[in-house]
């Protein structure tokens, strides 16, 4: 059946299959959420080392998550690879400079003779918790409001602009604007799921107080992430975007782009919708009641949120990675992906995801039987 | 392409990506070996159901987690610099280098982060069979990235199931099974697997020795010892025979990289191996002066047998590799970079004629093209010497590795005589020579690598894509400022690494 694909599709099919992994990523954020969360949330040694060795169970996940999206997009996107890894150098060395502090802050805080101490390591997780969020989220942003490079003849890159990638967030402009508040949102969602998720997984019976401040923190950072949400969906309503006008693949400024993208595929509204409510449902029932499964609703609505933001800049004829300074350089998964070879052999290779995800759903499930106990935290190999 | 040449920054991505390798390099070798042991251990656990062999188990295992953080650290950096630093590469090869990569975290990366999580915490929390299973899965998985690792390396050392298509001006894959079944990259996987069980065997006995000088842990060590002494012996004997197949494999596809890493400037019959002897860094391959200072050996035909497979064959030195050498039927890279430049001008009369819409054009220059294509590659080099990698460089890491390498299996012989003869603690002279062995280890598994990448310069795929045009267009400063950027903390890492672990090898296995 892959064989009789064509090009289009499988290239449809890959954006797909990449968004989904990216999607997933965003909801298994709620360890970079929970590890600047720290330390609002736990305040004596004990609510620390709960905290900590619950997201140090996952933080594994998240890690993988996010270079399988790196992975998935060298494969089927390579233009799009080497053209923002290669060009927006600086956005993307300091993400990788926080995703090394992570590892090394779960396995080092707590272990004797580790030169630094704790709250160093401590330190480290906020970095990675919240400057790499939102550098990542800038860094998606610029997927709407454009980047500054031009490709020349053999598809080689060339950054228009001296702060390489930095300037998403860093220059005086409504664009940057627009990529910090993803970048907010992001970061605020992880904590609003980190909240979610530490109240799921903690025994929380012997730490009342910590229950109080995770359940509030819940609430409180989705309150905060919400003015970011309204002035992204606002701002997608009415922004011109990127659009291909002919089967040339011509590039050209559309008015209402992302709004007409919108209309033409309203599932993408519905995901959006659908997404927003269950998270806002997930954090109302963590917040206002007594259980504990408000992650698995903020979870799915993540995932759907985060479909939304990475197949709208996509679908419908337009340039995913815009350049501002050269239309005719703009990335489409059309100019971007693999050759169909590839794309087909990729397509096999990812048969075997639903078993993936199958056993590591099956060994969450597993692992996640029994809640986290102060005790679970006094075992040698604990973090 | 290349107008704007700046080899400043060059040589600075190159020494960034070295500087991450080795790095990670530190911590990889390490997690391959050890979780095979690690699960062997945890097995006879679960068999006997012995406390000992369970504090033996969480122990080693205790080392393993500490190591593998900081593996990880310095592993996605390395996923992520190809397109950072070689983002020309990226593109033109990304249909062939991403598929692998892509794979290796599909079924290799989460595999390990699933199961390593239930290896670590699993003790109380599910059954004892699927605790074992989880072990032997982090193993497993591990190894399995290594896999896809190594089948993307091995491609850019000898690009096969590929073809260039010159409409996009990149590489493309043709056959998937040619990439992932070729025998470079089997020759890659079983050097560096066996290696590594080397080093993890290395590791334990480094440990273990320490523990029966200082007359602590005396059953645990021993233990240790006698597991990781079979192992170590047998992987150090196989990781012997495949480096052989792996010189071979570089004979027959990368010649300039063996004559470099033999010092072999003139082509030979019967050509020796050089046993003992001391290179000359000054010596150009144009010029006359000695490749050896002073006194050297070699034990003749060796080189040619190990090459070719047969001793009277000729082994072409590097002078025969740039210059050519008719007598012999060798294309030298005077006459590859003429055909090279050759298919660089057709491939761009080629685009100019298709831009104008004159498909006739097209034609003639694509077929000329096609001609000279395999040579594309020379067509970038500046000039022929280019293509001739650092000899001093790649002769010393090559004989750092070879006479370590064949010393490593009397060391494990020694142990596992003297621990059948029970007479192991008495010999404090191999228990000292042992506290160090993972240090000459991990120097000649780091050696190995210097060889395999410093010996295939100027190239990033070999013949096709040299270094100079597989990089990104940014300035040396900026690179050489992430180096600084990167050398810092690694650094820092790897010392706080370092005292953790010989904190927690002083403490050592918990106490009933």
């Amino acid at each position: 059946m892959i064989e009789q694909l064509d090009y289009r599709t499988l290239q449809h099919l890959w954006w797909l299959l990449c968004s989904v992994v990216g999607a997933l990523f965003l909801f298994l954020t709620f360890v970079q959420g929970g590890q600047s969360l720290l330390w609002q949330v736990a305040k004596t040694q004990t609510e620390k080392d709960l905290v900590i060795n619950s997201l140090g169970r996952k933080w594994e996940m998240t890690f993988t998550t996010l270079v399988l999206f790196g992975g998935a997009l060298f494969a089927s996107f390579p233009k799009f690879y080497s053209t923002s890894f290669g060009g927006a150098y600086w956005v993307w060395i300091l993400i990788l400079f926080t995703f090394i502090l992570q590892p090394v802050g779960y396995e080092y805080r707590k272990k004797q003779w580790n030169i630094l101490g704790s709250l160093v390591y401590e330190g480290f997780l906020f970095i990675n918790g919240a400057i790499g969020i939102l550098l990542i989220g800038a860094a998606v942003g610029t997927f709407y409001t454009g980047s500054n490079f031009q490709l020349n003849d053999s598809g080689f890159v060339t950054w228009m602009h001296p702060f390489r990638g930095l300037e998403a967030a860093l220059s005086p402009s409504i664009s940057s604007i627009f990529n910090i508040a993803l970048g907010l949102f992001l970061v605020f969602n992880s904590r609003t799921l980190g909240a979610m998720y530490l109240v799921n997984n903690l025994e929380l019976g012997e730490v009342p107080e910590m229950e109080a401040r995770l359940r509030k923190a819940s609430w409180q950072n989705l309150v905060l992430s919400l003015p970011f949400c309204l002035l992204i969906v606002g701002s997608l309503l009415f922004m011109r975007g990127y659009g291909i006008v002919d089967a040339q693949g011509t590039i050209e400024i559309v008015s209402f782009k992302y709004l007409r993208n919108l209309l033409a595929q309203p599932w993408l509204l519905g995901l959006l919708v659908a997404g927003l409510a269950l998270l806002i449902f997930g954090v109302w029932k963590t917040a206002k009641s007594k259980e504990t499964g408000g992650i698995w609703y903020g979870g799915l609505g993540t995932v759907l949120i985060g479909l939304t933001v990475l197949l709208l800049p996509a679908y419908n004829n337009t340039a995913f990675y815009p350049s501002k300074v050269d239309l005719q350089s703009s990335l489409t998964i059309f100019n971007a992906s693999s050759s169909p070879y590839t794309l087909k052999v990729m397509t096999y290779v990812a048969l075997g995801i639903p078993f993936v995800l199958a056993y590591v759903a099956y060994v969450w499930w597993l692992m996640n039987r029994g809640k986290m106990k102060i005790e679970d935290t006094g075992d040698r190999a604990a973090y | 392409m290349i107008e704007n040449l700046d080899l400043g920054m060059v040589n600075w991505a190159r020494a960034q990506f070295a500087l991450t390798a080795m790095y990670h390099w530190l911590f990889v070798p390490l997690t391959l070996g050890i979780t095979w042991i690690i699960a062997f251990f945890h097995t006879i656990y679960v068999k006997t159901g012995s406390e000992e062999w369970k504090r033996l188990t969480k122990f080693w295992m205790k080392l393993f987690g500490i190591n593998f953080a900081i593996g990880v650290a310095t592993g996605i950096i390395m996923e992520f610099e190809f397109g950072t630093n070689w983002s020309n590469y990226s593109w033109m090869v990304g249909d062939i280098f991403g598929a692998p990569l892509a794979i290796e975290g599909i079924f290799a990366f989460f595999l390990e982060a699933t199961f390593f999580a239930v290896m670590f915490f699993g003790w109380n929390r599910v059954s004892k069979g699927f605790h074992l299973f989880s072990t032997w899965m982090v193993a497993v998985g591990s190894n399995l990235s290594a896999v896809w690792i190594l089948v993307a390396n091995a491609w850019m050392q000898y690009p096969v199931g590929q073809a260039f298509n010159p409409d996009t001006a990149r590489f493309e894959m043709q056959n998937f099974a040619e990439v992932a079944f070729s025998p470079y990259a089997v020759n890659k996987f079983t050097h560096a697997t066996s290696s590594s069980m080397l080093m993890a065997a290395f590791f334990i006995i480094s440990i273990s020795s320490w523990y029966l000088l200082r007359g602590r842990h005396i059953l645990m060590a021993k233990r240790s010892i006698v597991v990781a002494a079979c192992v170590g012996l047998l992987a150090s004997v196989f990781t012997i025979f495949n480096g052989d197949e792996s010189a071979y494999e570089v004979a027959q596809v990368q010649p300039m990289k063996l004559a470099a890493f033999e010092g072999l400037y003139e082509g030979q019959k019967n050509a020796g191996l050089v046993a003992l002897g001391w290179i000359n860094p000054e010596k150009k391959v144009y010029d006359t002066q000695e490749p050896f200072i002073g006194f050297n050996l070699h034990i003749p035909g060796l080189l040619s047998l190990m090459a070719n497979r047969s001793f009277g064959s000729f082994v072409p030195g590097m002078k025969d590799l740039v210059y050519g050498n008719a007598e012999h039927n060798i294309l030298g890279a005077v006459q590859k970079m003429e055909r090279g430049k050759k298919a660089v001008v057709s491939l761009d009369a080629y685009k100019q004629a298709k831009k104008a819409g004159d498909s006739a054009a097209a034609d003639v220059h694509l077929a000329a093209f096609n001609t000279n294509k395999e040579f594309l590659g020379y067509g970038y080099l500046g000039k022929p010497e280019e293509a001739v990698p650092p000899v001093a460089m790649s002769f010393n890491a090559f004989h750092v590795m070879v006479i370590l390498g064949s010393l490593f299996p009397l060391i494990f012989f020694g142990y596992l005589y003297f621990s059948y003869k029970g007479s192991l603690l008495e010999k404090k002279w191999l228990l000292g020579l042992g506290t160090i062995t993972y240090i000459l280890g991990m120097i000649a598994s780091q050696a190995g690598w210097i060889v395999a990448e410093v010996g295939r310069q100027p190239w990033s795929i070999q013949d096709l894509l040299p270094v100079t045009v597989a990089r990104t267009n940014l300035t040396a400063g900026t690179v050489q400022t992430t180096f600084f950027m990167f050398l810092g903390l690694f650094t820092l890492l790897l010392i706080a690494e370092i005292c953790i672990m010989v904190k927690q090898v002083n403490i050592g296995p918990e106490e009933n």
